[in-house]
């Protein structure tokens, strides 16, 4: 499904309504050898991960054959504005989390406003990062990891879905013998990469850039 | 709170590195006809010049950014990023007289292009725009008519301050670029 996504690059859609911004963001991207395709609202976003919504449904099957044109548009990662008339990256952000084909790409929020409230209802979301514009190359560093984390999860899916299955066969039958003695809440992985990634967006080295930093190289 | 957007920025140090002129060969000429010693005053210009825009407070450390982007595959990128911006903002410009102008102010859509043009200011690190619209938007959250036209008026002010540094600073460029020479770098090294 994924094998040969392993030789090409990684595309990431940017939404921004700024065009100065949108062509920045391309270029950072670009320049950290990203595919790149931008679009300047939500609607748009929403309308080029639509297009190919039903390939990725479809696309369950392990035959790799007929991938080749929806793997061009398949996209790692979607990084939105958060300030946009009409739908904002929240909104945004929302909507593809409530989407059955979207919600496992990861989302990442931009914005020039250090609201402290505002970022965690957007880690809270389901955001994986949160960068405060200007977006900076060593932000970009930050990416990486989740796009290659929900590729990874991708190829895992199958296995552990079969296991999973024994497992949960294996439990309900000591359960049974167990009976009323133990109450168990299962435990969920997912909180505690949400709770890491508030702590790494809270910490202050994200804060307003400073000038003693800065040092162009010939 | 809102004196400290104006205040001058503090004395900074500056450095500025160059590949080109080599202190044993000042007077040999180039293929271009232009002699090192010739190159190295454009050079020293363009490096002074540069230098006042960081001093005035007309442009950030965000622009140093932006030309560290800029690389072989794309050797105009600073200059397209700026030029976008020039457009973009006199449409951002005209949009807010008109707005401003109505009978009916809506501050919100006024508040709208402002935090527009606030962004891209500081996407570029053209820092007293950048500034001025964060006033600007004071004002419009007060609906203070008058205010946000004096606004207008010091963001319009800014704008075309800056575009003309900008403009002066390509110009520069060019000529040191087509007299043999290369750009120095600019580096801050306090501030």
């Amino acid at each position: 499904m994924g094998m040969a996504a392993a030789e090409s690059q990684f595309h990431v859609l940017a939404v921004d309504d700024n065009i100065i911004d949108r062509k920045l963001i391309e270029k950072l991207l670009k320049t950290s050898s990203y595919q790149v395709t931008t679009v300047d609202s939500g609607s748009k976003a929403l309308e080029f991960l639509g297009l190919h919504e039903d390939d990725q449904s479809s696309s369950d099957s392990p035959s790799i054959s007929t991938n080749k044109h929806h793997q061009e548009l398949e996209v790692n990662l979607i990084i939105t504005d958060y300030c946009m008339p009409g739908m904002t990256g929240y909104d945004l952000l929302k909507k593809i989390k409530e989407s059955s084909s979207l919600r496992n790409i990861p989302v990442v929020i931009m914005s020039s406003e250090n609201v402290p409230s505002r970022i965690s209802r957007c880690l809270e979301e389901g955001a994986e990062e949160f960068f405060l514009k200007p977006v900076r190359p060593a932000d970009l560093n930050r990416l990486k990891p989740h796009m290659m984390k929900a590729v990874s999860k991708d190829q895992k899916q199958e296995k552990h879905e079969e296991e999973e299955e024994e497992e949960i066969q294996s439990q309900k039958h000591q359960q049974q013998q167990q009976q009323h003695h133990q109450q168990q809440s299962s435990p969920r992985p997912s909180g505690n990469s949400k709770r890491k990634a508030m702590e790494e967006n809270l910490s202050p080295d994200r804060t307003r850039p400073r000038y003693s930093d800065i040092a162009a190289v010939v | 709170m809102l004196e400290s957007l104006f205040s001058t920025p503090k004395i900074c140090q500056f450095k500025a590195t160059s590949s080109f002129v080599t202190p044993h060969t000042p007077l040999s000429l180039n293929r271009q006809g232009t002699t090192g010693m010739e190159v190295g005053q454009m050079q020293r210009r363009l490096v002074e010049f540069t230098k006042s825009l960081f001093m005035e407070g007309f442009l950030d450390g965000q622009f140093l950014q932006l030309q560290q982007l800029q690389d072989e595959s794309n050797p105009d990128f600073v200059v397209e990023v700026v030029s976008l911006f020039f457009q973009d903002s006199e449409k951002l410009l005209n949009d807010l007289t008109l707005a401003l102008e109505q009978q009916n102010v809506d501050f919100k859509r006024v508040d709208a292009h402002v935090h527009q043009l606030k962004g891209s200011s500081s996407s570029i690190g053209a820092q007293r725009v950048k500034n001025a619209c964060v006033v600007f938007r004071n004002f419009c959250e007060e609906q203070n008519l008058e205010g946000c036209m004096r606004c207008l008026q010091q963001v319009k002010q800014e704008f075309y301050l800056v575009k003309n540094k900008f403009e002066t600073l390509f110009t520069l460029e060019q000529q040191l670029v087509a007299a043999g020479g290369s750009i120095p770098t600019m580096e801050i090294t306090s501030f």
